[in-house]
């Protein structure tokens, strides 16, 4: 791959030459959120490496959209959403995220929104330094090698970019004169400490390696009870965790008296009471006990036959964001230790 | 976007129309339905065992199992239970009307490793409809099968689905047929009166490595049926059962059917008693 580099005090320019090729999209503050949207400044864009709630697969698998539109006639599909786009600032764990999500929604029968959504978007990556419930490094995913057209390593007063696509390689050549081939000796000495610095910066960590085999024995194990006693069943790990993918389709009629209106698809969450409910009623998973093995099982064991490995990518939301603690690293450590967490 | 014509869809039904139907029995629709497109009517296949999402626009889509077999081209049919939404509406419909289809998906049952073998189907309840799939791939191919066997229990005669049908069955020589009802509310119940399981006591010695079973019922059932078949000694793998999870996409995408850490959709709805044994909640 190759690997250039670029005067810092370029960036700004280089940003806003990127919207011949799409729509800016990135991080950026909304109502005191951060979050990924569409960018009418690029000096909105937070690049620094704080972590947005809401996950980039909002912009793929968007929370709520029509996917068809259905009268009389049948169904017609809706494609309206598909528009060129370049979403900026997307950190190694997002673009690992994307790679897990692919996984699902591309296998054959791809899923033709996503699948465009995903055709459409050039990912403009940028480095970004570990937040406090950071667990990249424990997941493997802390580095990309691939799902990206440019990737920008921060060094301040350069940047390392590395061109990951023909695409990418063509949004470089618009602006030629701000890329260097040249990477030096003291360039390289400079990526690597910062390297060992964000090595060095990780605070938490856990034992992602060991955790297939360590959920497996642990299935009948009480402490899913202690787990299940205190789970909400809010839902909020599911939509703040990048690789959930699940979702539900209701019809919505148009407020006519005419059969028309539209297929409408939202995301939905494991967690949920009703996720397993079927007519009958039957509910496969009516225990909160249950429905947590589920969810962990396919963040640290296996997930999907076709899909393979556990879906964890260590971004550390659902460290920040389970209301009653219950996290990847709480459930790690507490089917590593055999104990529950102290208060 | 203005390729939208290229873009291939999986998620769009395709109008079929309704070209029969008749009650099976209370609330039990039975239902014949084919493309209204008739190169699609012709050219559609799929294995027994398989499924089809059914939609009517407004009232949303669900899974149903196909009932009738791919040895007979050109009609698909379904028994169906009215439970809610769009079985109502579906009941509502009349011959000639249209609804629509999208499929079939799933795995179906591993015809393959059947062949040759004697065959003993096993059905519960509304077990059954997935299973008459098989039941007649395996007559209308029965140079390929050994002898074969077909178990179907219900909780009252009024229960038995596709009665006359099957009670013709009865005639045929090719088959061992062996029904049974819970309790028997009519007092015109001519054959056994007992759960399914009691059934195995009628049945011939078998050679078990010889023998395929495939299993469709109401989740209490399996425990007991898969006893029944063990102590037979029927290798692991070669029992087949199809299982039942809420769905809403088929194609592997929504999550809806997981099981353990599968798909129920693309990875099932047939599994083998030995493959569930790999994974933790069953049935
Ligand atoms: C692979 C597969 C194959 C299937 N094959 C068949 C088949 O061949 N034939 C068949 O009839 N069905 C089959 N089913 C089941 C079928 O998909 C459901 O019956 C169907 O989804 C019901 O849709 P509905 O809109 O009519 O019901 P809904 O409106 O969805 O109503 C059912 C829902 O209502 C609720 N509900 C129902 N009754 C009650 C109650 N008493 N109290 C509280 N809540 C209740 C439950 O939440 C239930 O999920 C199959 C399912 C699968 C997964
Ligand atoms: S399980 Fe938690 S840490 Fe892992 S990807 Fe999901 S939200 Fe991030
Ligand atoms: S684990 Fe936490 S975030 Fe997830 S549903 Fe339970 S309480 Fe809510
Ligand atoms: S029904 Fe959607 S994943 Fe199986």
């Amino acid at each position: 791959m190759r690997i250039l580099k670029m005067d810092s005090k370029y960036l700004k320019e280089f940003l806003e030459s990127l919207r011949m090729f799409g729509k800016l999209y990135g991080p950026i503050w909304k109502r005191d959120v951060l979050t990924h949207d569409h960018v009418e400044n690029v000096d909105d864009l937070v690049l620094d490496g704080e972590h947005t709630l809401i996950p980039v697969k909002k912009l793929f698998h968007p929370k709520r959209f029509n996917t068809m539109r259905f009268n009389e006639e049948g169904f017609t599909p809706n494609y309206s959403m598909f528009e060129k786009r370049v979403l900026i600032g997307a950190h190694p764990c997002d673009i690992h995220s994307l790679l897990r999500l692919d996984e699902v929604f591309l296998t054959d029968p791809a899923d033709p929104y996503y699948k465009g959504l995903r055709e459409n978007t050039a990912i403009i990556g940028f480095s970004c330094l570990p937040t406090e419930n950071s667990l990249c490094r424990s997941t493997g995913t802390d580095i990309v090698e691939s799902g990206f057209d440019l990737f920008f390593v921060d060094l301040e007063d350069i940047y390392l970019v590395w061109v990951g696509s023909s695409l990418g390689h063509d949004m470089i050549l618009e602006k030629e004169e701000f890329f260097d081939e040249n990477v030096t000796h003291a360039d390289i000495q400079k990526y690597i400490q910062w390297r060992e610095m964000r090595n060095d910066m990780f605070k938490k960590s856990f034992n992602f390696r060991d955790m297939p085999d360590i959920m497996e024995l642990s299935y009948n194990s009480e402490i899913w009870d202690y787990f299940a006693e205190k789970c909400l069943s809010c839902g909020s790990c599911t939509m703040v965790c990048p690789t959930c993918n699940c979702y539900t389709l209701t019809d919505v009629f148009d407020v006519t008296n005419k059969t028309e209106g539209r297929r409408e698809r939202v995301w939905d969450s494991c967690m949920f009471v009703d996720y397993s409910l079927v007519a009958g009623p039957h509910n496969f998973r009516g225990k909160r006990a249950d429905r947590l093995k589920l969810w962990y099982t396919h963040k640290l064991k296996a997930f999907g036959g076709e899909y393979g490995r556990p879906a964890c990518i260590g971004c550390g939301r659902c460290v920040d964001t389970c209301p009653v603690d219950i996290n990847v690293l709480t459930i790690a450590e507490a089917f590593t230790s055999c104990e529950v967490p102290a208060k | 976007m203005t390729k939208t014509q290229q873009i291939e869809n999986p998620y769009i039904p395709e109008p079929a129309r309704i070209v029969r139907h008749y009650d099976l029995v209370k609330d039990h629709r039975f239902f014949q339905v084919r493309h209204v497109d008739m190169k699609r009517a012709m050219s559609f296949t799929y294995n027994p065992g398989q499924f089809i999402m059914l939609s009517i626009p407004g009232l949303g889509e669900a899974p149903f199992s196909i009932s009738s077999t791919p040895s007979r081209p050109g009609i698909l049919e379904m028994g169906i239970r009215k439970v809610g939404k769009l079985t109502e509406a579906l009941f509502k419909k009349k011959d000639n009307d249209i609804i629509y289809i999208r499929g079939p998906y799933g795995n179906g049952f591993k015809i393959d490793q059947m062949r040759g073998k004697d065959i003993i189907i096993v059905a519960g309840g509304l077990g059954v409809i997935p299973l008459r799939s098989i039941l007649y791939y395996v007559l209308d191919n029965r140079d390929q099968f050994g002898r074969l066997f077909f178990l179907y229990g219900a909780k009252n005669p009024d229960e038995i689905l596709f009665k006359t049908e099957f009670f013709q069955l009865k005639n045929r020589v090719d088959i061992e047929c062996l029904y049974t009802v819970d309790v028997d509310t009519s007092g015109e119940w001519t054959e056994a009166v007992g759960v399914v399981t009691r059934l195995f006591e009628h049945l011939p010695e078998i050679d078990p490595s010889r023998s395929a079973a495939v299993v469709c019922g109401p989740p209490v059932m399996y425990k007991y049926v898969i006893q029944e078949l063990l102590k037979l000694k029927i290798p692991k793998n070669q029992i087949q059962m199809t299982l039942e999870r809420k769905m809403e996409c088929g194609v592997g995408k929504c999550g809806h059917c997981v099981l353990d850490h599968l798909y129920t959709c693309i990875d099932g709805p047939v599994f083998t008693y030995w493959d569930t044994l790999h994974f933790r909640e069953l049935i």
